[in-house]
C-alpha cells in the first residue's frame, strides 16, 4: 500500500526508490537484472560508465553512516555523476533550518537526485512529496521503516547463490522491532515468491502484528533455522537498545547468536548473510562470519551494483544504454 | 433585541422536545418555545423552514491557542470557526503558555473571550503547577478565578502518590478532575497505535496498555479518594470497558471521546499523513467500533472536537517529528451527523452527546432549549452539504484529517445569548 503510487511515474517506471513494499515482482527482478549488468563494471580496468554524466546527486545523511554513504558515493561515481556529500545532522538542522528549507536550497543548486538517510520513519517519503518533479529520491534508510537498497542487494546475493526464489525458506534473525532492513527484506522476499519467510527473535524484539507482513514468528532459534536455505542475521543495534528489551549481550548470544552448531540445523548449503557492521560474539560467532557459508563480503560489493542500478533506473537510464555510450 | 425563529423543527433531546414550533427570544433569553408571548414584537425574524433548531453545542475540549500560540490560532479565528459549527460553549484545557495555573491567566482568557464574543469559554485549571506532575496547583484560587475544573491536559502524572493527592485535594475543593489517561513509560515516545500499521510503517508504537493501565490506576485512586473523575479522549475499546465497570460499581466517573477517533483509524495514516498524527492516537477499527458502542450504551457521555489547530510548519516534517492534533472544530456537528447517516448513532443520541450531556459534565446551565435559559442556539440545514476544503477553513489550523470529505449538514445561524454570532449568508 505504502509507496507504490509515489514511487512510480505515469508509465510505471521507477521514479523514486523508497520502499520494496508495493513494487511488482517484475520491477524487483528488473532491478536485479540491471544490477547484474553493472556488476561487471567494477571488475573492469576503467570502472566507469557515462550513464549519469552531468547529473548531480546529493547524499543527504541526517543520520551518520559510513558504509552506506560510501557505496552510494562509489555507485554515483561509477555512473559518472557528480556527488555532494552532506551530513545534515551536523550542519543545517543544528542551525535551526527546517527540512523544507534545506531541500529547496539544494534544489536551487540544481541537484537531480537525493539519496536520503534519516532517523525518522517516512522521512524519504516526505521528501519525495516535497521536491520538484524532476528530482528522484532514493531511500538510504528511514527510521525503522525501510532500507530498500540493502534489501535488494541481499536479494541479488541470494539470487547469485540460489537462483530460484520460489523454493527458498529464509530466516531473518535479530532485532526485527527496530530494523528497517528486516522490513524491506520481508517485502522483497515475499514479492519474489519465497516459500517461507521466518523471523527469529525474543518477544521483546518482535513488533506487534508482524504476521500481517507475511512471516512466521519463531522465538526458538533452533526451530527457526530448521531446514532453511538462507540465514539473514541482523545487527543488534546497541545504540537503540534499552534496558527493558534484553538482559545482556551475553544472554542474547546464548539464545540467538549464530554458531556453527546452530547453523547445522539449516540446509547443508545454506548461506549466511549480515548487513554489517558485525558485532562478533553478540549476534554471530567469528567462525561463522568468516566461514564457508558466509557471503557477507559479497553483499558489500553487490551493494555498489544494486545502487548503480537503482540510480540509473530512477533517472530513466538503463544498463542497455552502456553499449551505446561507450 | 427580540428574535423569533419561525417554522423550524425544535429539537432538544434533554427536554424530549421534537416539534415544529416557533422559538421566541428576548433580552438574550429563550422566552417561549410554544406560542408567541403576549405583546411580543420581533426585531428580527429568522425563517427556519425545513431546518432543525438545536441548543448551541457544548465542546468539552478545544484549544484556542491563546495565550502562547497565536501563530496556531486566536480567540477570534477559532471561536469564529466554532460558531460556524454551532458551538456556543467551549471548555479549554490548561496547556496554554503560560499554563492556566494562576488567576492572571484565567482573567486573560476571560477577557480575550469577551472581546471575541462568539462563545462562552470555560477554562480548566492545571491539576499540578506548570503541568509538571510534581506540585499541586492552587486549585482553590483557580476555582475562585473561574476555572470550572482541573486537568492534566496532555501531560502525564507519572507519580501515583501525586495523582492520589491531586485527586484528594480536588475532591476537597469540589472540583471535577478532567484526566487524560496515558502512561508515559508505556507510551515510550510512540506516535502511532501499536499494531500491524505501526509495524509496517516503522513508527514508534503506542500500545493500548498506555491507556488502559493509566485508566485502571486512576479508577482505583478515584475509588479511594472519592473524587469526581472525567476521562478525556478515550481511544480504546478496552478503555471503555474499564470505565463501564467503574460506573457499574457506582463510582462518579464519566468519559468523552474526540470526533476523529469515531471516524478514523490507524489505517488512515496510510502514507504517513501527518494530519492523522493525533494524541491519543487513532487506533484500530475494533477500537473505533468499541467507542461507538460506548456512546450508544451511555458509558461515554460526550463527544468533543479536541480541536488542535497547528501552523503549517508543525506538520511539515516526517510523521513522528510533527506535532500531534487535528483542526476539527468547524466540522464537529456535520461529522456527528455523518455518524447518524451511517446509522451508527441515532439523531437524538448524537445531539445529546454534543449539548446537554457535556453541559452536565461541566455542571453548567447550557445545552437545552428551555424557556428562561440563555438563548444559545444553532440552526441546522440538513439538506446542504459542505466540502472540507483547506482554502475554506475558518480556523487558522489547516490540519484537518477530513480534507476532501463531503459532509451533509451545515449550520446556517448560531446565536449566543440571543445575539446572532454566525450567519452563513454573510460569508
Amino acid at each position: 500500500m505504502t509507496g507504490n503510487i509515489i514511487q512510480l511515474d505515469n508509465n510505471g517506471n521507477l521514479k523514486h526508490f523508497l520502499s520494496t513494499e508495493g513494487l511488482s515482482q517484475s520491477l524487483l527482478l528488473s532491478i536485479l537484472d540491471h544490477a547484474e549488468s553493472f556488476a561487471s563494471v567494477g571488475e573492469r580496468h576503467v570502472k566507469k560508465v557515462p550513464l549519469l554524466r552531468g547529473k548531480t546527486i546529493a547524499n543527504l545523511f541526517f543520520e551518520p553512516s559510513t558504509r552506506t554513504r560510501t557505496t552510494f558515493e562509489l555507485a554515483a561515481k561509477r555512473l559518472s555523476a557528480d556527488i555532494l556529500n552532506l551530513n545534515i545532522s551536523t550542519s543545517a538542522t543544528s542551525k535551526g533550518e527546517t527540512l523544507s528549507d534545506t531541500l529547496h536550497t539544494l534544489e536551487a543548486m540544481h541537484c537531480d537526485m537525493f539519496v536520503v538517510r534519516h532517523a525518522n520513519s517516512g522521512a524519504a517519503h516526505y521528501i519525495a512529496t516535497q521536491v520538484a518533479p524532476h528530482i528522484s529520491v532514493i531511500n538510504a534508510g528511514d527510521g525503522s521503516h525501510a532500507h530498500p537498497t540493502q534489501a535488494m542487494l541481499d536479494m541479488f546475493t541470494i539470487r547469485r547463490h540460489k537462483q530460484d526464489f520460489t523454493k527458498l525458506k529464509v530466516a531473518i534473525v535479530g532485532d526485527i522491532l527496530h530494523s528497517r532492513v528486516a522490513r524491506s527484506e520481508i517485502h522483497a522476499l515475499n514479492t519474489l515468491g519465497v516459500l517461507e519467510t521466518r523471523i527469529v527473535a525474543p518477544h521483546t524484539l518482535i513488533p506487534a502484528g508482524v504476521e500481517d507482513l507475511g512471516v512466521h514468528v519463531y522465538h526458538d532459534m533452533d526451530a527457526g533455522l530448521e531446514d532453511v536455505d538462507v540465514v539473514m542475521m541482523l545487527r543488534l543495534q546497541k545504540e537503540r537498545m534499552r534496558g527493558a528489551l534484553l538482559p545482556s549481550e551475553q544472554e542474547y548470544f546464548q539464545r540467538y547468536g549464530l554458531t556453527s552448531e546452530r547453523l547445522a540445523k539449516a540446509k547443508p548449503d545454506a548461506i549466511v548473510m549480515h548487513p554489517g557492521p558485525i558485532n562478533r560474539g553478540v549476534e554471530i560467532d567469528s567462525s561463522v562470519a568468516d566461514g564457508e557459508h558466509s557471503v557477507i563480503l559479497q553483499q558489500v560489493s553487490h551493494g555498489i551494483a544494486v545502487r548503480m542500478a537503482v540510480m540509473a533506473m530512477t533517472m530513466g537510464r538503463h544498463s542497455d544504454d552502456i553499449g551505446e555510450s561507450k | 433585541m427580540r428574535i423569533v425563529i419561525e417554522n423550524g423543527r425544535l429539537f432538544d433531546p434533554a427536554n424530549k422536545l421534537d416539534a415544529k414550533q416557533d422559538l421566541f427570544i428576548a433580552d438574550g433569553k429563550i422566552v417561549s418555545v410554544k406560542k408567541k408571548p403576549d405583546g411580543f414584537e420581533s426585531d428580527i425574524q429568522i425563517n427556519a423552514k425545513d431546518k432543525i433548531v438545536l441548543p448551541g453545542l457544548v465542546d468539552l475540549c478545544a484549544r484556542l491557542r491563546e495565550p502562547g500560540f497565536k501563530h496556531k490560532g486566536t480567540f477570534l479565528t477559532e471561536s469564529l470557526a466554532a460558531s460556524s459549527s454551532g458551538i456556543t460553549s467551549i471548555c479549554c484545557p490548561p496547556d496554554t503558555n503560560p499554563v492556566i495555573d494562576t488567576p492572571a491567566v484565567v482573567e486573560f482568557i476571560y477577557q480575550r473571550s469577551r472581546e471575541a464574543g462568539r462563545a462562552n469559554i470555560y477554562p480548566l485549571g492545571a491539576l499540578t503547577h506548570g503541568l509538571n506532575g510534581e506540585q499541586l496547583a492552587e486549585m482553590y484560587i483557580l476555582k475562585q478565578a473561574g476555572c470550572i475544573g482541573v486537568s492534566n491536559a496532555l501531560s502525564p502524572i507519572d507519580n501515583a502518590e501525586i495523582l492520589r493527592r491531586a485527586f484528594e485535594y480536588a475532591h476537597s475543593c469540589d472540583l471535577t478532575v478532567f484526566l487524560y489517561a496515558e502512561d508515559n513509560a508505556l507510551k515510550n515516545n510512540g506516535t502511532a497505535h501499536e499494531g500491524a500499521i505501526s509495524t509496517r510503517l516503522g513508527l514508534p508504537a503506542i500500545p493500548e496498555s498506555a491507556e488502559t493501565v493509566a485508566i485502571s490506576r486512576a479508577i482505583l485512586l478515584a475509588e479511594q479518594t472519592g473524587v469526581r473523575l472525567h476521562f478525556c479522549r478515550i481511544s480504546s475499546a478496552r478503555g471503555v470497558s474499564l470505565i463501564e465497570a467503574a460506573q457499574k460499581q457506582g463510582l462518579p466517573v464519566t468519559a468523552d471521546v474526540g470526533i476523529c477517533n469515531l471516524h478514523l483509524t490507524d489505517m488512515d495514516i496510510a502514507d504517513y499523513n501527518s494530519d492523522c498524527h493525533l494524541q491519543p492516537p487513532l487506533r484500530s477499527e475494533r477500537d473505533r467500533a468499541g467507542l461507538i458502542a460506548g456512546l450508544n450504551d451511555g458509558t461515554i457521555s460526550a463527544v468533543c472536537s479536541d480541536h488542535q489547530p497547528h501552523d503549517v510548519d508543525a506538520k511539515a516534517t516526517p510523521f513522528s517529528l510533527t506535532e500531534p492534533g487535528a483542526s476539527t472544530i468547524e466540522h464537529l456537528l456535520p461529522l456527528m451527523l455523518h455518524l447518524v447517516n451511517r446509522k451508527e448513532l441515532k439523531l437524538e443520541k448524537a445531539i445529546s452527546l454534543l449539548t446537554s450531556q457535556p453541559a452536565n459534565i461541566l455542571a453548567i446551565d447550557k445545552g437545552t432549549l428551555k424557556e428562561g435559559k440563555a438563548a444559545d442556539i444553532c440552526i441546522l440545514d440538513t439538506e446542504t452539504s459542505i466540502s472540507v476544503d483547506k482554502a475554506k477553513l475558518l480556523s487558522k489550523g489547516k490540519n484537518s484529517p477530513f480534507k476532501g470529505w463531503e459532509l451533509q449538514g451545515a449550520v446556517t445561524h448560531t446565536l449566543l445569548n440571543g445575539k446572532i454570532v454566525f450567519d452563513r449568508n454573510d460569508r
